[in-house]
């Protein structure tokens, strides 16, 4: 088992590589430059300046070239190697004067903050908020739907997992924003800080929703299904309480094809954070993301999607890895 | 009357189904006595499982319901018992095999566990005590190296020792009276005879009665002391095991045993099938529910409905016409 895990992790490096040629070429093939002052009503860079500017990040070089300096390395002027994103040098940012990509991602804003307080630490942060969120809310939502199939609590579930699937995160974001801020007045719209507990909420739901009503109703497919399989009548049989019978004998069941979806559900996460971190002015990755692609910030885009792309093929991984020991059925070849 | 384990009286289960209503038990009433064998028999569909789950309050609701009836188990209504009352008799003193072993042993959790759960639960064992139990149970019904299968899935047994451990479980809590719903048809035919003989052993060792249900008459007759036969959700004949395999009164037992191979015939015989399909349940027939695939078919059967009558010691029967004669009964 063992092995096939570390086999598991050895094919993240094709899969890192692929992702990092198709990223740096459609990249380049986007009309637009990092000294493109028009999208922001700045004065064009004078040619000069604008060579030293390309000799520094080697656009002066072929394009292969520099793809396989960023991905791998190159040698500097002084014939020393230089290693790329494989070593975690994410390089120099095109926009954050003398800022690599690792320190504006992973570097605390604050001088005596921890690591949480980068914007790789809020967004993650953001990203666990809502992930539990979708658990803690999702799959009991979807047990008691089951349970009490055809009443009005599983209605109520039904259209409100419904609305959750189908409407998008800005609709519901800027709904709540609009209510709980411009008429309630219970936060602000920008907030000056993030420290306070209570700014987190709204994005958290508004992340997290669509994700706990996509669980909440496979929780409650997976529960129906199970609920009329043969073992659960045995369960019975036996004078097992309802609750063990449940709880026992029918969750963990359940529970297998929801597990399934949470390495698709935590891309869902990521995607769905580069608009709620937007729509909230949240200080993550991911509206740094949005913004670096507006400003063609060659670097910032490729460790960004590099480091999103990591994550997501980790997330699947150790889904397969929780997936081995909820299902005893699944036997890995040694 | 403490000789009575069991005694039905009326048994009415309905569905209610997007198409109607299912009859599926529609006034069921018979007995069983202390350490007896009871057989059910009857075609597939014609309410045999759902005479019994109702009998132990394990039909899904909704869609079933128990219309009427009264089900006394030692003297107690088990169909008036609340669910918490039911849940001490189930699988302590009243439990139940199932037909696929496949399907009903959780997927999920050890078969040590299972065993374990009831052991724990009704005879009040400790974790420990109940995986010793649950050890040398797997070893009464003939599962090999029985303290190291206890953490095996069930993935990791055949269907033949699936249904064994199925057994050692119902068994788990010394019931007075044991259930089995087919549980040798999902098997094959040497494993069907190793599982019969099985419970014939334990059945001498327990002393518990049984009620066997099956839709092969061949099964019964080395087993049991007395077989229900079952039609449309009627119990339609009645009899001790010798006297219906010799004397058969409804012609649908005729018809069953007719297409049953038997040793003491003739080699060219013929075996003979039922015409027809057994019926649908959709209306609970105010005329006899055999009578469109009945030979002897008279105008009465089209009228009503016959009730058992006795017609030898302890052999009812539920036909208009004596078969013997060809003529209605008097
Ligand atoms: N859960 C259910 N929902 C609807 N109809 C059912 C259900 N269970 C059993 N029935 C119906 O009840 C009738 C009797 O079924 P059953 O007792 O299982 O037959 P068998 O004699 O083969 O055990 C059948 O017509 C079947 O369709
Ligand atoms: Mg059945």
């Amino acid at each position: 088992m063992i092995n096939y895990f570390l086999r598991r992790l050895l094919w993240l490096i094709p899969v890192m590589f692929t992702v990092s040629l198709v990223t740096f070429f459609i990249m380049r093939s986007a009309p637009g430059s990092p000294w493109d002052g028009a999208a922001e009503n700045r004065r064009s860079l004078d040619p000069a300046t604008q060579k030293a500017l390309e000799k520094f990040y080697g656009l002066d070089k072929p394009v292969w070239r520099q793809f396989l300096a960023y991905t791998f390395g190159d040698f500097d002027d002084d014939k020393k190697f230089v290693c790329g994103a494989m070593c975690g040098n994410l390089g120099p940012s095109y926009r954050q004067k003398g800022l690599t990509i690792q320190q504006i991602l992973f570097v605390p804003f604050g001088d005596n903050d921890s690591f949480w307080y980068s914007r790789f630490g809020y967004s993650l942060r953001l990203g666990l908020f809502a992930l539990a969120i979708a658990i803690i809310i999702g799959i009991p939502v979807g047990m008691i739907a089951a349970l009490k199939q055809n009443t009005w609590v599983d209605y109520l579930g039904l259209f409100t997992t419904t609305a959750g699937v189908s409407v998008p995160s800005f609709v519901l974001g800027l709904f709540l924003i609009i209510i709980f801020a411009s008429m309630l007045h219970w936060i602000n719209v920008i907030p000056k800080t993030w420290n306070e507990l209570k700014y987190w909420i709204l994005p958290s739901i508004v992340l997290g929703f669509n994700t706990s009503s996509f669980t909440a109703r496979l929780t409650r497919a997976a529960m129906l299904e199970v609920m009329r399989q043969d073992y659960v009548r045995t369960a019975r049989a036996k004078g097992l309480a309802e609750r063990v019978v449940v709880v026992g004998h029918m969750l963990k069941n359940a529970l297998i094809p929801v597990v399934t979806i949470l390495g698709p559900a935590l891309a869902g996460l990521v995607t769905g954070s580069f608009i709620v971190e937007t729509l909230f002015s949240f200080p993550g990755m991911g509206r740094a993301y949005i913004q670096s692609i507006g400003q063609r910030d060659y670097s910032m885009i490729m460790g960004t999607t590099l480091i999103y792309a990591l994550l997501v093929a980790l997330a699947n991984v150790s889904v397969d890895f929780v997936y081995v020991f909820i299902d005893p059925r699944i036997r890995l070849e040694k | 009357m403490p000789d009575l384990l069991l005694d039905v009286k009326g048994l009415e289960t309905q569905f209610k189904t997007p198409d109607g209503i299912i009859h599926a038990v529609n006034g069921v009433s018979f007995v069983l006595k202390e350490g007896e064998t009871l057989g059910v028999v009857g075609e597939s569909g014609c309410g045999k499982s759902v005479t019994m789950l109702s009998v132990l309050g394990l039909i899904p609701s909704p869609p079933g319901k128990i219309i009427a009836g009264e089900a006394f188990f030692m003297g107690q209504d088990l169909l008036k018992m609340s669910s918490e009352e039911i849940r001490h008799v189930r699988g302590a003193q009243l439990s139940m095999v199932f037909q696929d072993p496949m399907t009903s042993l959780n997927p999920v959790l050890t078969v040590g566990h299972q065993l374990e759960e009831p052991l724990m639960l009704h005879v009040g064992m400790s974790r420990n005590q109940a995986s010793e139990r649950a050890a040398e149970l797997l070893g009464m019904v003939g599962i090999p190296k029985p303290k190291d299968r206890l953490k095996d899935y069930p993935h990791q047994f055949s269907g033949g020792m699936r249904q064994r451990v199925m057994i050692a479980m119902a068994l788990s809590c010394s019931p007075q009276v044991l259930i089995a719903d087919e549980p040798t048809t999902a098997l094959d035919v040497t494993i069907q005879a190793q599982i019969i003989e099985l419970v014939k052993r334990l059945r001498d060792e327990i002393g518990m009665a049984i009620v066997w249900i099956t839709h092969d008459l061949g099964i019964v007759a080395g087993l049991a002391q007395r077989v229900a036969v079952m039609y449309g959700g009627f119990i339609i004949e009645e009899s001790p095991v010798a006297d219906l395999y010799t004397n058969p009164e409804h012609p649908y037992t005729i018809g069953l045993l007719g297409s049953l191979p038997r040793l003491d015939q003739k080699i060219n015989k013929k075996l003979t099938s039922i015409e027809g399909l057994p019926p649908v349940l959709y209306q609970k027939p105010h005329f006899c529910p055999f009578a469109p695939r009945c030979k002897w078919v008279m105008e009465r059967c089209w009228k009503e409905n016959p009730t058992l009558e006795t017609v030898g010691p302890e052999h009812r029967v539920a036909c208009w016409v004596d078969t013997k004669t060809g003529r209605p009964r008097s």
